[in-house]
């Protein structure tokens, strides 16, 4: 938190500073026509303006502190070659750019904008469009990425980076950025201490967020909706998500949020809408999983074997096709007080909290996993009939995977 | 020469014109006083009241239309197969001596039965329609994006009706023995609906090793209930049929192709029974 303080005002001091800087402005037919010689002219903390017009050019290194400002979304094009800005400075900002068509290689990361051990940068306001990756960050801190428009047009994974990436960052602040048509929407690896916020994510050919190794991360506030998969999140722990939107993420292997060995996490108040699979979980330990909106998923939650002490409680289940599926037959997680659309039980003494045990998980679930050719048989009547006879005399169905306190009513 | 054959083929065709247009109008009076009959009927209004019934309260219940036709789905593969089916037989035997009547009469036998298999079908259909359309629409179907979910599932019903009439009408000319006509026409309901679903399901897990999509596929079509499911759960539950394997059934009954397969194979489900049964009317001993 003072870290975050402390970070704030530096950038608040160096923007008062810069008003003292001289600005050098670069036109397409004005005496400063090329933004590399613009910056190699300048002082540090100078200021550029870049008036509207077309600039063709790539690899621009800025290695001194500068505010590089864009008039009206001056258009920088890569001409499908190598990225435009190279930034190896700290304390650089650059705003209200337009920065378009850069070309795929296969040897190196060729990126928008991409910045590479700095701290205090700012990225704000930018339109990039067609750039490999979009925005790059590597062994940095204390950056801000902020309302920017980043868009792909891939098809396949290979023909493309992810939108803003981040490799071994720290104290990152990451809101109301949109993003689509990438790899991956948002990709962190090694990343610590980050925010983001209020991003829109869509149609990424992957998933729409990528964890990697990164820990006590917050993400609050998203929406990640068409993508391959929602979020994924990988070997992490303590991680803070919450409030955020995965919706229609449909396709034969898709998730809305993926968790592969998560520990130690906390998932709260999302909504988790229209996705093949709500929520996959694989090596969790001890995750709280809270107060979410699970509806009309094919499969709300899939828990495997190897998940252990994770708590899911107060989350609503709303007309999904199966609430849970796992593959194992003994649960060691805990359902506590959710609400189950499937729930047929009473409750006599009208405390809201039924009388029967609910158990999410069916026969037919169990029978999907080993045969999935039986999906032809969903709503059959012989379904139904085998169902009801698991659900009386449970064999193979898990009985410790049950929710002794299930509501009935739908949890505010 | 050649003009006076092409005189009396004339001849002929206009001779087999004019019974056929006679064979049609008395087929289409008797469709007429068997479907008013049947309309005055006290089990076909609760037929239409059990959906009206069931429609509005789960449309109700659920508060969102497309969960509510999920459930009704659910509803109209359990109910329309055994009720057409049960109803049919019972109605065949039910109207035995006013057929007998009927048949006694110059009326061919074709216009006697099609008449009254018509009137059965269409007045079970018509029942059906309206018990759905009715709380449907005061719910606002014509205006909410799901009214192409919804008359899907008005065509899986209306067609389950008709192959399951004409099963009925099968059975029962096949066994004056009403008991026995009964108990056959149960069996073939619940072969249909259960039987036939656990033997698919055996079929696939001790067949599991092998790939085994497009036996399930052609397994599926082979049965109306089956069949009828599949198609609305398409439409429906796709979130859960595209993973893993359902994307082979997606790409199969979703394109053009596929879709006409099966809209075939459930019109076969109706003409076959239908047609032998016409055949063997010709030749019964009534």
């Amino acid at each position: 938190m003072v870290k975050n303080i402390l970070f704030f005002i530096s950038i608040f001091i160096f923007s008062i500073t810069a008003q003292y800087a001289s600005t050098i402005f670069v036109s397409p037919n004005g005496k400063n026509n090329s933004i590399a010689k613009a910056i190699q002219m300048a002082q540090s903390r100078d200021k550029i303006v870049i008036k509207p017009g077309k600039y063709f050019e790539n690899a621009i290194v800025i290695d001194k502190p500068l505010d590089i400002e864009g008039e009206l979304y001056p258009i920088l094009d890569g001409n499908n070659k190598e990225g435009v800005f190279i930034v190896k400075s700290d304390s650089v900002t650059i705003k209200g750019l337009q920065i378009q068509n850069i070309g795929m290689s296969q040897i190196d990361d060729r990126a928008g904008i991409k910045f590479f051990s700095v701290k205090n940068c700012l990225v704000e306001n930018n339109k990039l469009i067609n750039t490999c990756f979009g925005i790059y960050f590597a062994r940095s801190s204390d950056c801000v990425i902020r309302n920017n428009f980043v868009q792909g047009f891939a098809t396949r994974e290979t023909e493309t980076g992810n939108a803003i990436h981040l490799f071994k960052c720290t104290n990152f602040l990451i809101e109301n950025n949109t993003v689509s048509g990438h790899r991956d929407g948002i990709y962190f690896e090694f990343v610590e201490n980050t925010k983001v916020c209020g991003n829109t994510s869509f149609k990424q050919i992957r998933y729409g967020m990528h964890f990697m190794f990164s820990h006590e991360n917050e993400y609050s506030k998203n929406k990640f909706f068409n993508n391959g998969a929602g979020v994924a999140v990988m070997y992490s722990h303590h991680i803070y998500m919450h409030e955020n939107e995965f919706t229609d993420n449909w396709s034969p292997v898709s998730n809305g949020l993926l968790l592969k060995d998560i520990k130690d996490s906390k998932i709260e108040n999302n909504f988790i809408d229209r996705n093949t699979i709500g929520l996959f979980a694989e090596g969790c330990l001890r995750l709280e999983v809270k107060h979410n909106r699970f509806s009309k998923n094919g499969w709300a939650l899939k828990v495997l074997g190897d998940c252990y002490d994770n708590n899911f409680t107060d989350n609503n289940f709303i007309s999904n096709t199966f609430e849970v599926v796992t593959n194992a037959t003994v649960s060691n997680n805990i359902f506590e007080h959710n609400y189950w659309t499937e729930y047929s039980g009473y409750d006599l003494n009208n405390d809201g909290i039924g009388d029967v045990p609910h158990s999410p998980v069916k026969l037919y679930t169990y029978l999907i996993e080993r045969v999935p050719e039986s999906i032809v048989l969903l709503r059959s009547l012989f379904i139904d009939l085998l169902n009801l006879a698991e659900k009386v005399a449970p064999v193979i169905t898990p009985e410790s995977l049950e929710d002794h306190k299930p509501a009935m009513k739908a949890i505010k | 020469m050649s003009l006076f054959v092409r005189g009396i083929k004339g001849e002929e065709i206009n001779k087999t014109i004019l019974n056929y247009s006679f064979n049609i109008k008395c087929m289409l009076k008797i469709f007429k006083y068997s479907f008013y009959d049947l309309l005055r009927s006290r089990w076909l209004l609760m037929y239409f009241l059990f959906f009206l019934a069931t429609t509005f309260a789960l449309l109700y219940l659920s508060s969102d239309i497309s969960k509510g036709i999920v459930s009704l789905m659910n509803i109209i593969i359990a109910i329309i197969p055994v009720i057409s089916i049960i109803f049919g037989v019972m109605y065949y035997y039910n109207s035995r001596e006013f057929i007998d009547l009927l048949l006694s009469q110059p009326i061919k036998r074709k216009s006697v039965f099609l008449g009254q298999f018509l009137g059965l079908s269409l007045s079970l259909a018509l029942s059906f329609v309206l018990g759905m359309i009715i709380p449907f629409a005061v719910y606002g179907i014509f205006t909410s994006s799901e009214i192409w979910n919804f008359s899907s599932l008005l065509f899986i019903g209306v067609i389950l009706t008709l192959i399951f009439v004409s099963l009925a009408y099968l059975i029962s000319i096949l066994n004056d023995d009403k008991i026995k006509g009964f108990g056959i026409a149960i069996l073939v309901w619940i072969l249909f609906s259960v039987i036939y679903d656990g033997a698919l399901l055996l079929f696939f897990v001790s067949f599991s090793d092998y790939p085994l999509q497009k036996f399930a596929i052609v397994l599926t079509v082979l049965n109306p209930v089956d069949l009828a499911r599949v198609m609305v759960l398409l439409k429906l539950d796709v979130s859960a049929l595209m993973g893993y394997t359902g994307a082979v059934f997606n790409q199969f009954f979703g394109t053009t192709w596929g879709m006409f397969i099966s809209s075939f194979s459930l019109l076969l489900w109706i003409f076959i029974p239908l047609f032998s049964f016409l055949r063997i009317i010709k030749k019964k001993d009534f």
